[in-house]
């Protein structure tokens, strides 16, 4: 289970670029000043893209630690942590 | 033992009761998105648009995380009680606020820009609260049944929701459309009402005590000095943050908000169910679930969060598509082969120049179904369709089982969630800790479930269930991360 654990990792730091790519696509594609629809607002993507960006470094790092093997043992109890 | 037991009801009461007022305010707004646009953010003027763009995305997508973090610091820096109490006081009096600015049509602009100031606190109040609400509950219950009392609390923001489209129909059915969308008509009252709701639960909080477990880490001068850092730059506690939203709030946050806002707007504006119908229908499926939120949470404490909380996600995953196809199939008219009673018994037809003709029919069928046909027939093409449908009993009944269903899922991975996270953390870093991945999953993943559907239907317009693929993949991403990674031990031990 803690090879899965940590091969997996590569696979969640490689999706986060992927997905902020797919956003800024999906914005590049909808963004219509003169549309009326929420997807042709750019604020609203901005808002997005500014709030996923932290989101998905995160989960860049979140494969990191999967891949450094930091998830191959969950503490159980709070000394563990500090 | 039996003071002991009628104490922590007395704490479960207090906290759950504040928590489900916060959500009733929260929702208002959004329930009343409509009339609330009309009154203060007009169209035609694109500075009131662009404030009305940020109150309904911000106040979700920004604040409620920023009000994790802020009420989260505090909570740890100066105790549970008081921090909740503040979140309380916050909501209820910018809720109230609202029901009370004039319209953009007396006062201008000022009047946007202070409803999406006052949304803004709702939203810095919301992130604060149920952290705080969840870990007061679970520091003071017993370690064997600390699912079943903080289940109470997750119960809140279903009844907050239930609460909110309670009193909105309410309202709505006692008046004329005119009189409840006048400047100063019925949809100001469920803001006002809120007051009085708030100030309850501010009474029964201000008898609260401390929690035990934050009272004894400042005595012995324990407490954080700094939980933001402690929190998010600890290389141990952070990687817990990581694992808390990608395996469990994120599905979590697409289920919850998948299996009751999605639904339902869905039934209205997909299906094309009439108003009264499409929330009756949320409305009985919410009160036939609810108490699954205790038997899931109650259950979590004897056999681990972990499974139950991915097997809903997992239910979810596998039925979301055929339970919306279903509420499409059961609504086409087109394929209702029953008699009609009567028909075209109330037509009418428009002519728009000479162009367009716009036929009207009203539909009644022998199950007791109605619905409106509208065919509009121009040089070209005839177009027809069919609007506020009424559902025939049977069909109603079904539509009530389906979205119990629905719920059912959000009961299964949101009723064990509250234990699961507190016990992930340390006591003097937990408020902040625990608040932040869940705004992050259920505000911003959960949140965007509209945004992202809008955009696959606009991508795709030739499947109408494209806007499902997005929780269903987050929920599917969040099934593989909680499998692999979490662990289904309970930490009996919180005060650590």
């Amino acid at each position: 289970m803690n090879s899965i654990k940590k091969y997996l990792g590569i696979v969640w730091f490689c999706l986060a670029p992927a997905i902020i790519y797919f956003l800024v696509q999906g914005a590049a594609a909808n963004i219509d000043l003169a549309g009326k629809k929420d997807i042709n607002n750019p604020l609203i993507w901005i808002i997005i893209i500014s709030i996923f960006t932290p989101i998905a470094i995160g989960f860049m790092i979140f494969g990191w630690y999967a891949w450094k093997k930091e998830y191959s043992h969950l503490p159980e109890n709070s000394d563990e942590i500090k | 033992m039996q003071t002991k037991t009628r104490q922590i009801w007395k704490v479960v009461t207090a906290s759950s009761v504040g928590t489900m007022i916060e959500w009733y305010d929260f929702y208002i707004f959004g329930m009343l998105a409509k009339t609330i646009s009309l009154q203060f953010f007009p169209e035609e003027n694109p500075t009131a648009a662009l404030l009305s763009t940020l109150a309904v995305f911000a106040a979700g997508f920004i604040v409620r995380p920023f009000g994790a973090l802020v009420f989260g610091r505090l909570g740890d820096l100066i105790g549970r009680k008081y921090t909740f109490l503040l979140t309380l006081v916050l909501m209820g009096v910018s809720t109230f606020l609202i029901g009370l600015v004039p319209s953009y049509k007396t006062i201008g602009m000022v009047a946007p820009a202070l409803v999406l100031l006052l949304r803004l606190i709702q939203g810095l109040a919301l992130g604060g609260e149920y952290g705080g609400a969840a870990t007061y509950v679970a520091e003071h219950a017993p370690a064997n049944k600390r699912g079943l009392y903080t289940s109470w609390i997750q119960t809140t923001a279903t009844l907050g929701l239930f609460i909110a489209l309670v009193v909105i129909l309410l309202v709505k059915l006692n008046m004329s459309d005119v009189a409840f969308n006048a400047e100063w008509g019925g949809w100001r009252y469920p803001f006002w009402i809120s007051i009085l709701l708030v100030l309850i639960s501010i009474y029964i909080r201000l008898k609260m005590k401390e929690s035990p477990l934050f009272e004894k880490l400042k005595e012995e001068g324990k407490t954080s000095t700094n939980p933001l850092k402690e929190s998010f730059s600890h290389k141990g506690n952070f990687k817990m943050v990581l694992l808390a939203l990608f395996g469990a709030v994120m599905g979590q946050g697409v289920i919850w908000y998948t299996g009751q806002f999605y639904a339902q707007n869905f039934l209205e504006t997909k299906c094309n169910i009439e108003f009264e119908q499409s929330r009756t229908i949320l409305l009985w499926a919410i009160a036939f679930a609810t108490p699954f939120f205790i038997f899931w949470g109650w259950l979590s404490d004897k056999v681990g969060r972990k499974w139950i909380m991915l097997l809903g996600m997992l239910l979810a995953i596998l039925t979301y598509r055929s339970i919306f196809k279903t509420f499409m199939e059961k609504t086409d008219v087109s394929a209702w082969n029953t008699k009609l009673e009567t028909i075209n018994n109330q037509k009418e037809i428009k002519t728009y120049g000479d162009s367009l003709i716009v036929t009207t029919t009203h539909l009644n069928f022998n199950t007791g179904a109605k619905a409106v046909m509208i065919e509009s027939v121009t040089n070209n093409a005839t177009k027809i369709e069919y609007k506020n449908k009424h559902l025939s009993s049977q069909t109603y009944w079904e539509f009530v089982a389906l979205v119990f269903c629905l719920i059912l899922y959000v009961t299964m991975t949101y009723g064990p969630i509250a234990a699961f996270l507190v016990e992930l953390f340390p006591t003097k870093i937990r408020y902040t800790s625990m608040s932040l991945p869940y705004h992050i999953g259920n505000g911003v993943f959960g949140g965007l479930v509209p945004f992202i559907g809008l955009l696959l239907t606009t991508t795709y317009p030739s499947d109408p269930l494209v806007g499902l693929w997005y929780p269903i993949a987050i929920a599917a991403l969040c099934f593989v991360i909680g499998s692999i990674y979490l662990s289904n031990k309970i930490d009996t031990n919180v005060v650590d």
